[in-house]
């Protein structure tokens, strides 16, 4: 059976044994609107559940429970004995239903036109009734009285058999057993009548069947229980502890002799292990369970606008924590209804680009690196790069300068930012702009990250990473000041460890803060120890003869390096909460308990990137120069290359992590100090060197003369700033690029194929070198200084 | 409520006591992670059966002498509405029961530092019985929390 119809059914029946309750309740307190609010809110549940599913009886069942109810509700009707007793009938009928659900999958053949049309009857009499006798201001005093004496009439006059016209009594249970025999000797007979003219006795008997498999199949009910998630929190808790105590009687017994003693600590050993792994697993639950539902979103929404689309779902077993599947369900239900309403093309369109006219839509769930990775793909028209800009652009989210320098991949990642939307039409499904900076926010929140990689004509694919559970998280033990701290793996780039000898290269100062010169890139460097206002002890300072250990780590969009003492292991954690005490230090976002027992406080990393002011500076250069973002994100990439045009014809290009920034001048900032062209620029004054001078290429002179304003990619090495002057930036393409060396030239280090192009790799160093002799090498004493 | 009972500890030679209830419970010094950046008063974390409890040293919070080296404390686990709560002390007392009649407020020239946390004292023969406000006692968020304080 669907894991889906399964829940239905447990939930349903929990709700029924509170209407009972709630029913009878509510014949002895008739006014009290809360509990009218509440049986009416479970019927509706219920009729809202098996429209969903399509039991289509028993929703018409539920309907007419429901509208009876809506009127007590609106107060238009008062409840009477008459009216209790149709409901709990209602109730008693739906909980038959679901009984022919479990047992079959169907709604039961039950024939319920009689008590639907009892409910009917109920609501239209006692309106009369109510509206000619009851004054609104005294619902249960002498009116009541009237209803139910005609109550009893209705009764006597029903035409049709009553399920059990028995009142609401303390203790339904009892009563629902007695009853439901009676309703397996009717269901044959009603069945007769709906069964095909050949059906005879044997028919009959094999409708009587069925309670025998019901017997055979127990109740879903009975099969699983409820248990609140802070109960297996405890349980948990407690296994920890029992791995932990099971970890020091080892070791105990290793010192023993008594081969009694070992034989029983080795059990205990393994029934813990084994114990661990099932409370774990307590928590988890496939991915699959979410998306069961997505076949029929898929279907229903390929109807909705006219396309047809093939649902491919890959790794449904992969298992996630309960929190978790629950706090993306909403995100991964929107990504599906955008990829099926933007993403895939009509059926005629895809003709036309000569694709399949049914669509794909696959929704892939692995796991990776200690997440999990759930890809939703389609084999669309792809995202809209030229429009995405444009639409950027007219919103003021970005800068004219970024929607032409911004690569695609950055561009792509724009439509998370709230409100953007470059749906033409607002269509029922979406389009309205809000969605996809919920699905990154939801997805964020629970430590998740949202990527989008398109290819214009073949498609798209949302890759949401989350971690697998947000109890239990992989992190890296380190150790400084002599305690031990947990880092989040999650944040964790790489490690990077200078031996003593090295050190002197390594860790260099820019105006007093330290920094590593990470694959030519500056890495700002944090103290552990200093950051948290730890005492040194003597001996003990990373400033001497030990290696030094940096970790690379991710806070937002910036790297930062932090210094600690040691790298110990890294291990699965359990996180557990720190108190009111401690809440206000951002530095820690959770404590741990390590295999020794000692606690372990787990490191914030944004939050220690924040007080060491890390991010803050991130977010100032984003602000005044909103570059800046795109350029750290290719920076990260080793292979990301800057292209640019150098004359009409030739086209270089630059390593990313070269280029501190891109800027667009005016031609007239261009001023002249000597023969040296220079420019002011933040308060410096900077050489500028045109590429052309360097690197010859056949230039339309009178073009570049012509043109307004100059491209200039800004290099910095050490404290030494220098424009580069390029005729057009072209593109940034993501590349390793192996440049192959034709002939000498001076500051080029060879030419390779990018974009169906040759493009000839730069050497900018010695491009700034040949341009201003001396300028970087004067600069070198200074940087090198640490 | 004519008596209550409490449980009694001993802070710098002065008589401090919980009432019973709002006791879970006693146990010796129990090794400690310190918490850098921590308000001066959280000594530090320990590991209680898989719950992690922040231990405050209530001679720091309360403004006493500090400790002398070597005196090991006692933890006396306390219910706040916020979990669990480490409180340590010097010494641990018996459990008493005082009469309600023998309650009397903080006198006004009580240390500041005092008042705060300090619901009243009961007379008892011969001393006098402090009553702590745990809650305010653990909120050692009041305390500047910062590194300089150390």
């Amino acid at each position: 059976m669907d894991e889906i119809v399964k829940d239905f059914l447990i939930e349903s029946n929990e709700n029924l044994d509170r209407l009972d309750q709630e029913l009878v309740k509510l014949e002895s307190e008739p006014s009290s609107k809360e509990l009218l609010a509440s049986v009416f809110r479970t019927i509706h549940t219920i009729k809202g559940s098996c429209g969903f599913l399509g039991f289509a009886r028993l929703e018409k069942l539920a309907h007419a429970g429901e509208s009876l109810l809506s009127r007590l509700r609106d107060g238009k009707l008062s409840l009477s004995a008459e009216i209790t007793s149709g409901l709990l009938a209602m109730v008693d009928a739906v909980r038959r239903m679901l009984a022919a659900i479990q047992a079959s999958g169907q709604d039961g053949e039950e024939d319920y036109a009689p008590l639907i049309e009892l409910l009917t009857r109920l609501q239209g009499e006692h309106a009369v009734a109510s509206a000619a006798a009851v004054s609104p201001k005294l619902p249960h005093s002498l009116p009541a009285t009237v209803t139910q004496a005609e109550a009893i009439t209705t009764v006597e006059n029903a035409p049709q058999p009553l399920p059990d016209p028995s009142l609401g009594k303390p203790g339904r249970k009892p009563r629902r057993r007695k009853e439901s025999p009676d309703a397996t000797t009717v269901d044959p007979q009603k069945l007769a009548t709906m069964t095909p003219p050949p059906a005879t006795h044997a028919d009959q008997a094999s409708a009587a069947a069925p309670p025998a498999p019901e017997s055979r199949n127990p109740n879903a009910a009975v099969e699983t229980i409820r248990v609140g998630v802070t109960l297996l929190d405890q349980l948990m808790n407690l296994v920890g502890e029992l791995v932990l105590a099971r970890n020091q009687l080892l070791q105990f017994s290793n010192s023993t002799q008594d081969a009694g003693f070992q034989a029983v600590s080795q059990r205990m050993n393994l029934i813990a292990t084994e114990l661990q792994e099932e409370v774990m697993k307590t928590r988890m639950q496939p991915i699959g369970n979410l998306w069961n539902k997505f076949p029929r979103t898929v279907r229903d929404l390929a109807l909705g606008c006219g396309k047809e689309v093939r649902l491919v779902m890959e790794g449904q077993e992969t298992e996630l924590d309960r929190t978790i599947i629950e706090a993306i369900k909403d995100p991964l239900t929107h990504l599906v209804r955008n990829s099926m309403d933007h993403g895939i093309e009509a059926p005629e369109t895809r003709k036309r680009a000569g694709k399949d006219p049914a669509g794909t839509l696959t929704l892939r769930a692995f796991h990776e690196g200690g997440q999990v990775n759930i890809e939703i793909s389609d084999d669309g028209a792809g995202l809209n790069g030229p429009r995405i800009r444009q639409k950027a652009l007219e919103r003021g989210l970005i800068s004219a300068q970024q929607a032409t320098t911004m690569p695609d991949r950055d561009v792509f990642n724009l439509i998370f930012l709230p409100g953007f939307s470059t749906a033409e039409k607002v269509t029922k499904v979406s389009g309205r702009g809000v969605g996809m900076d919920v699905v990154k926010t939801n997805v964020e929140k629970i430590g998740g990250a949202v990527d989008v990689l398109s290819t214009p004509g073949r498609g798209t694919t949302v890759r949401v990473k989350i971690p697998l559970t947000l109890a239990i998280i992989p992190a890296l033990i380190v150790t400084c000041g002599g305690e031990r701290f947990a880092i989040p793996q999650v944040s964790l780039s790489e490690l990077v460890r200078l031996d003593a000898e090295d050190q002197g290269k390594g860790i260099e100062l820019v105006h007093g803060a330290p920094v590593y010169r990470l694959r030519g890139r500056l890495l700002p460097l944090v103290y552990l120890d200093r950051e948290l206002g730890m005492r040194r002890e003597a001996g003990n300072s990373a400033s001497q003869t030990a290696a030094i250990n940096i970790i690379v780590l991710q806070a937002e969009d910036r790297q930062f390096g932090l210094i600690v003492d040691e790298i110990t292991d890294t291990e699965e954690i359990v996180v557990k909460p720190l108190g009111k005490q401690l809440k206000g230090i951002n530095a820690y976002s959770g404590a741990t308990i390590m295999g020794d027992g000692r606690v372990a406080l787990i490191l914030d990393v944004p939050g220690l990137a924040r007080r060491a002011k890390v991010i803050a500076a991130a977010r100032e250069t984003a602000h005044d120069e909103g570059h800046s973002e795109a350029a750290a994100a290719g920076i990260r990439d080793e292979h990301a290359l800057l292209i640019a045009e150098n004359g009409t014809e030739g086209r270089v290009a630059i390593p990313l992590g070269m280029v501190a920034r891109l800027e667009e001048f005016p031609r007239t900032v261009v001023e002249h100090a000597g023969a040296q062209e220079v420019m002011q620029y933040r308060g410096q004054i900077i050489p500028l060197v045109r590429l052309s001078a360097i690197v010859p290429a056949t230039s339309d002179a009178e073009m570049l003369a012509n043109a307004g304003s100059i491209q200039v990619v800004v290099y910095s090495e050490g404290k030494r700033t220098v424009g580069l002057i390029v005729d057009r930036i072209v593109d940034i393409v993501e590349e390793r690029a192996t440049a192959e060396s034709l002939a000498p030239r001076a500051g080029v280090v060879g030419s390779f194929v990018t974009q169906r192009h040759v493009t000839d790799l730069l050497d900018v160093p010695a491009i700034v070198r040949a341009a201003v002799p001396g300028l970087l090498d004067a600069a070198e004493p200074e940087a090198g200084r640490v | 409520m004519a008596s209550q009972q409490f449980c009694t500890f001993l802070l710098d030679g002065y008589l401090f006591g919980v009432p019973v209830p709002q006791v879970q419970e006693v146990i010796r010094f129990h090794d400690m992670t310190p918490v850098p950046l921590a308000p001066p008063a959280v000594e530090g974390l320990i590991n209680l059966r898989g719950q992690i409890v922040a231990a405050v040293d209530l001679r720091r919070r309360l403004g006493l002498a500090e400790r002398t080296a070597g005196e090991l404390p006692v933890n006396v686990v306390v219910r706040t509405p916020d979990g669990a709560v480490s409180l340590l002390v010097d010494e641990i007392g018996d459990v008493i029961e005082v009469e309600q009649s023998t309650f009397e407020t903080p006198p006004e020239t009580l240390h500041a530092s005092l008042r705060a946390t300090i619901l009243g004292v009961y007379k008892l023969d011969g001393r006098l019985l402090h009553v702590l406000d745990k809650d305010k006692a653990c909120l050692a968020a009041d305390l500047e929390p910062t590194a300089a304080g150390r």
